[in-house]
């Protein structure tokens, strides 16, 4: 499949979910429809879907204890072991998993491998990739994170403070936010080396680029309704809460780049639980780093351990007896 | 071999640029040097292998089974089912590539299908298109495609150019094991009757032999007795090995190559010289005497067959507990699968070095002990005198065998003992070692020498990193703790960079090892002589 | 093994999470609480339209400010042609003189913070001084 098309049907997907919202222009009702139907919808497809894969996750076994080891085993007391990279007990994992989910330990490691002349091969750090995926998901968690103030009142006071330490820069008098910038640059990084990098354009595939789109187009969405193309905050918020609260209601005032907004975040989350971000939750299930390294010290249970052709001592015996006599071997017995 | 010789220089000439169109069309051109021959069929046979025939991969037609198809999906299913890695790690791949460039093998040979990502692509695009809806509604587009031949031999080709190293893994984000992905990928094509004669030859030898070059008791008495010739010559000590005694303190288990190839032979003579050396009561066994595992190379259930005969051996012979000699896929089996396999092994007593006392607390319930562990332990108890200056000839380097290194952490101990067997050791690269130690280029049953330009490829980082060394610091051994490693690194090392050669740990514990009751050594275990020049050699630190 | 346990407690976790809001609000007791701002009687309507104030009254102020204090220009022509005159006093404190009641219950309510405030000193009106009701 032409890489072009690749890239060119995601953004075909997109720009018909900008466009759709155009229908709310309908009235109440397909504006009904675009505020609460919809985003009610994903969200049950967001949580029900997110259960399911990982229940189906969970209902197949870990047979084997198979840890990816990074570092010295706990063996002889004088040797001093490593506690993170080959990790003993459950606190060791829980601190390897913490570092691997909130600072991305593995992927810190990456280096780029370049053979040069003479057979040789040059090893450089390269962090890139690391640090831009960082600061995208941190990013994320931020606005996520920031956007209780829709959804909670009085506004949860944690959302509030870190919404005031992300706001640091003004530009004239409107609060710019420093992670709406770190992430757009950083998703433009990702998209962009999908498509620079030619071995990383050979893996891609459409899912790639559509998650990466979708994303964009919520961020971008985001940014310029609260730049540009301004929405009754206030709108927004009462439709948050009558929501949460079960009496839904939409104000006629709340404005089209909102539902634009909604409905590509509604994509997202509905999309999330069937696509590669499952990630998320499946980093806590990758059992070569949520294991301990103890597997010679305790017996890990297969459960479905079933028995297998072997081949006994004894008909061993029996096919080499005469040989093992000649040869002097013990036997077990003697015809 | 390749139809035309490549020279290094050529080799080294890697294009990284991906070829035009799309990964998704199948590549099933088998060049040269580049592949396995398939298992004849005698010995698919004896391991009872599915849909045995007898075929070859460079044939049109593969005469595959004419339900493959369901053969391969219904065995996916299954596994699915069995395996939480497999399901988890076909779903949650991002594609970021972070893994590309840590293949020897992409390194190596350039081909991207070669990179871990799309290795494991080449499962998932099928696992789409049956297993999810995306893939069964978008069909290409979804990153899905059908099931046929094509991609049968697409997946023979190119798991078996993965050596189940686990290098990938350490660098991806989620942990997802390459490793992991071959082994489906190898028990899928099992089903169909697809293995290679390298790797189901050995197991079904193994299956029967107790080892995989098929020695027969009586030739393996024999071996042993050759074995104590030689040290007698070399010592002047005339030293019994006891084979299958009832009894013994300790069975040893270690790799048939040890028996017969060399280099591996000295680290033979130096595991029974220093067993001689501490007086320890042990035993070799004929049933039980291969310590590496073939089996893990063609799927889970005939891993543990092969791996049963341990326990099952140390329980006929009344043995404490159990000793492992020096090998890579060995100690992956005996480190996180035997006991799961085969345990528990509580008919044994928890391992105790009867000479130091020193209880092995990491391996208390599989009750297996690497010698590696067990000599260290020796060493810092001041048990063995060692002279390290009758290795003063050579300048050591120490390649991390995958298995030991990825899957166990085993790092300290045979560094340890070389730091006191030898005096001049030197470090790889740090991007080339521990944790990030790169393959020979011939583990997991690709050894062959049909196979030679692929593992002289995916040897390439590996044999680079050693170049380093000796250039740098005149370099002129690569110590290693893996059989497979002692068999591929005479021919990789000659290729990339003449003049290093290989040797086991134990044979240079065995070269510094000073014996009760030894003569004036003349020459080292490999009959060379001893320190030519020591005295300047002395200086030259 | 399966890790049932952890599974479900780690999905007990992320339901817990994923749904904070509703037991936040249901804990709070505040769920119906809109932002009610009191308007005293001045004018039939601001200087635009309710609706587009509600969404651009911080473009406009921007804008009054630049135009009055940049270009010494003080007078506002609204989308209906009428004419104001740009000062916060004289006529947006008219009808809005109460921060308290005015402002500050949207900006809570959206958690919002703008920064006139840095500058403008709006001093407490107290109702009856105004005699003016909702």
């Amino acid at each position: 499949m032409n890489n072009a098309v690749k890239i060119l049907y995601p953004l075909a997907a997109v720009t018909i979910l900008v466009l759709l919202p155009l229908l709310t222009l309908l009235g109440p009702s397909a504006e009904f429809v675009f505020a609460v139907i919809i985003p009610c919808l994903a969200l049950a497809a967001f949580f029900s879907g997110f259960i399911y894969r990982v229940v189906r996750w969970a209902q197949s076994p870990v047979p084997f204890n198979i840890p990816s080891v990074g570092g010295q085993e706990k063996s002889l007391p004088w040797i001093k072991d490593d506690k993170i990279e080959s990790p003993g007990n459950n606190w060791a994992v829980t601190w390897r998993m913490f570092l691997e989910i909130f600072f991305f330990r593995s992927l810190f490691r990456n280096s780029r491998a370049d053979l040069v002349a003479g057979q040789r091969l040059v090893y450089g750090g390269s962090r890139w990739l690391w640090l831009g995926g960082l600061a995208f998901h941190w990013s994320l968690f931020i606005i996520i994170f920031r956007h209780l103030r829709f959804f909670t009142e009085p506004v949860f006071p944690p959302a509030t403070w870190l919404t005031n330490l992300d706001s640091l820069f003004q530009f004239s008098l409107a609060t710019l936010f420093l992670t709406d910038f770190i992430i757009l640059i950083s998703l433009t990084y990702l998209f962009f080396r999908r498509v620079v990098s030619p071995q990383v354009k050979y893996i891609s595939l459409a899912s790639d680029y559509l998650a990466l789109l979708l994303i964009l187009g919520v961020v971008i969405s985001g940014v310029l309704m609260r730049s540009i193309f301004k929405v009754d905050v206030d709108a927004v918020k009462r439709l948050a809460i009558s929501m949460i609260t079960f009496k839904p209601a939409v104000d006629s005032n709340i404005g089209l780049p909102f539902y634009i907004h909604l409905m590509l975040v509604s994509t997202l989350i509905a999309y999330f639980p069937f696509s590669k971000m499952m990630h998320a939750p499946g980093i806590l299930f990758s059992p070569t780093r949520n294991m301990k390294n103890d597997s010679r010290a305790v017996r890990h249970i297969n459960p479905w351990n079933h028995p297998v052709r072997v081949h006994t001592y004894e008909e061993y015996e029996d096919e080499f007896r005469k040989p093992m006599m000649a040869a002097g071997i013990p036997v077990e017995k003697k015809q | 071999m390749a139809d035309k010789k490549l020279t290094p220089q050529e080799m080294a000439q890697v294009n990284y640029l991906p070829p035009a169109g799309d990964w998704m069309d199948p590549t099933v051109e088998f060049k040269r040097g580049t592949y396995c021959y398939a298992a004849p069929l005698k010995n698919q046979e004896a391991l009872q292998l599915p849909n045995p025939r007898q075929w070859n991969p460079q044939d049109k037609d593969w005469k595959l089974p004419l339900d493959f198809k369901q053969l391969v999906i219904g065995g996916m299913q299954e596994r699915l089912d069995k395996f939480r890695s497999w399901k988890l790690f076909l779903d949650i791949c991002v594609r970021c590539g972070a893994c590309a460039d840590k293949c020897h093998f992409f390194i190596g040979s350039g081909d991207p299908k070669n990179m871990p990502v799309l290795r494991a692509e080449l499962l998932r695009s099928v696992y789409r298109k049956y297993f999810t809806a995306g893939g069964k509604a978008l069909g290409k587009l979804g990153g899905a495609r059908e099931l046929d031949e094509k991609v049968i031999k697409e997946w023979y080709y190119y798991f078996y150019q993965c050596s189940e190293c686990r290098r990938c893994s350490v660098f991806c984000p989620y942990g997802i094991d390459t490793c992991e992905i071959t082994m489906f990928g190898r028990e899928l094509l099992n089903l169909v009757g697809c293995s290679t004669e390298w790797v189901v030859g050995p197991a079904s030898s193994c299956f029967r032999t107790g080892n995989h070059l098929a020695i027969p008791p009586h030739a393996l008495k024999q071996s042993l007795e050759f074995a104590a010739d030689e040290i007698e010559g070399i010592t002047g000590i005339k030293i019994e090995v006891p084979i299958n005694k009832k009894g013994a303190e300790i069975l040893f288990v270690t790799p048939s190559g040890d028996f017969f190839a060399q280099p591996a032979w000295f680290t033979l003579l130096g595991y029974i010289m220093l067993f001689h050396e501490i007086g320890l009561d042990y035993t070799f066994s004929t049933y039980a005497s291969e310590g590496g595992n073939f089996g893990l190379f063609l799927g889970a259930d005939y891993a543990k067959s092969l791996n049963a005969k341990i326990y099952a051996e140390s329980r006929r012979l009344g043995v404490k507990w159990v000793l492992g000699g020096e090998c890579g896929h060995m100690w992956r089996v005996l480190h996180q699968y035997m006991d799961t396999f085969n345990g528990p092994g509580d008919f044994l007593q928890q391992p105790v070095s009867p000479i130091t006392g020193t209880k092995f607390e990491n391996a208390r319930s599989t009750k297996m002990v690497h010698i590696c562990e067990f000599t260290a332990d020796l060493i810092y108890h001041h048990k063995l005198k060692l002279d390290p200056s009758r290795n003063d000839r050579w300048k050591v380097t120490f390649h991390d065998s995958c298995n030991p290194a990825r899957s166990m952490g085993l790092f300290e101990e045979p560094r340890y003992i070389i730091n006191k067997a030898c005096n001049h050791f030197y470090e790889m690269p740090e991007n080339t070692i521990r944790e990030r130690t790169f393959c020979c280029g011939s583990g997991a049953g690709l050894g062959p020498d049909e196979n030679l330009e692929m593992r002289l490829r995916g040897g390439l980082p590996r044999a680079s990193a050693v170049k380093y060394v000796r250039d740098k610091h005149g370099v002129n051994m690569l110590a290693c703790i893996c059989a497979i490693d002692k068999a591929s690194f005479p021919p990789l090392l000659e290729y990339w960079c003449p003049g290093v050669e290989t040797a086991g740990v134990h044979e240079l514990l065995g070269n510094a090892l000073i014996m009760q009751g030894e003569k004036t050594r003349e020459t080292d275990l490999r009959g060379d002589p001893l320190n030519p020049g020591a005295e300047e050699g002395k200086t030259d630190v | 093994m399966f890790d049932k346990g952890k599974v479900l407690g780690g999905l007990a976790i992320f339901l817990c999470l994923g749904t904070f809001p509703l037991w936040y609000i249901a804990a709070q007791g505040k769920a119906a609480y809109p932002p009610d701002p009191v308007i005293y009687p001045g004018s039939e309507q601001c200087v635009e339209s309710t609706e587009y104030m509600s969404k651009y009254h911080m473009q406009l102020l921007q804008q009054w400010r630049d135009q009055a204090v940049r270009q010494g220009d003080r007078v506002y022509i609204a989308s209906d042609n009428k004419t104001y005159d740009i000062s916060l006093t004289g006529t947006c404190l008219k009808c809005h003189p109460n921060k308290a009641e005015f402002c500050d219950r949207c900006h809570t309510y959206n958690d919002v913070s703008p920064n006139c405030y840095n500058c403008h000193n709006i001093p407490p009106q107290p109702a009856e001084v105004l005699g003016g009701t909702k």
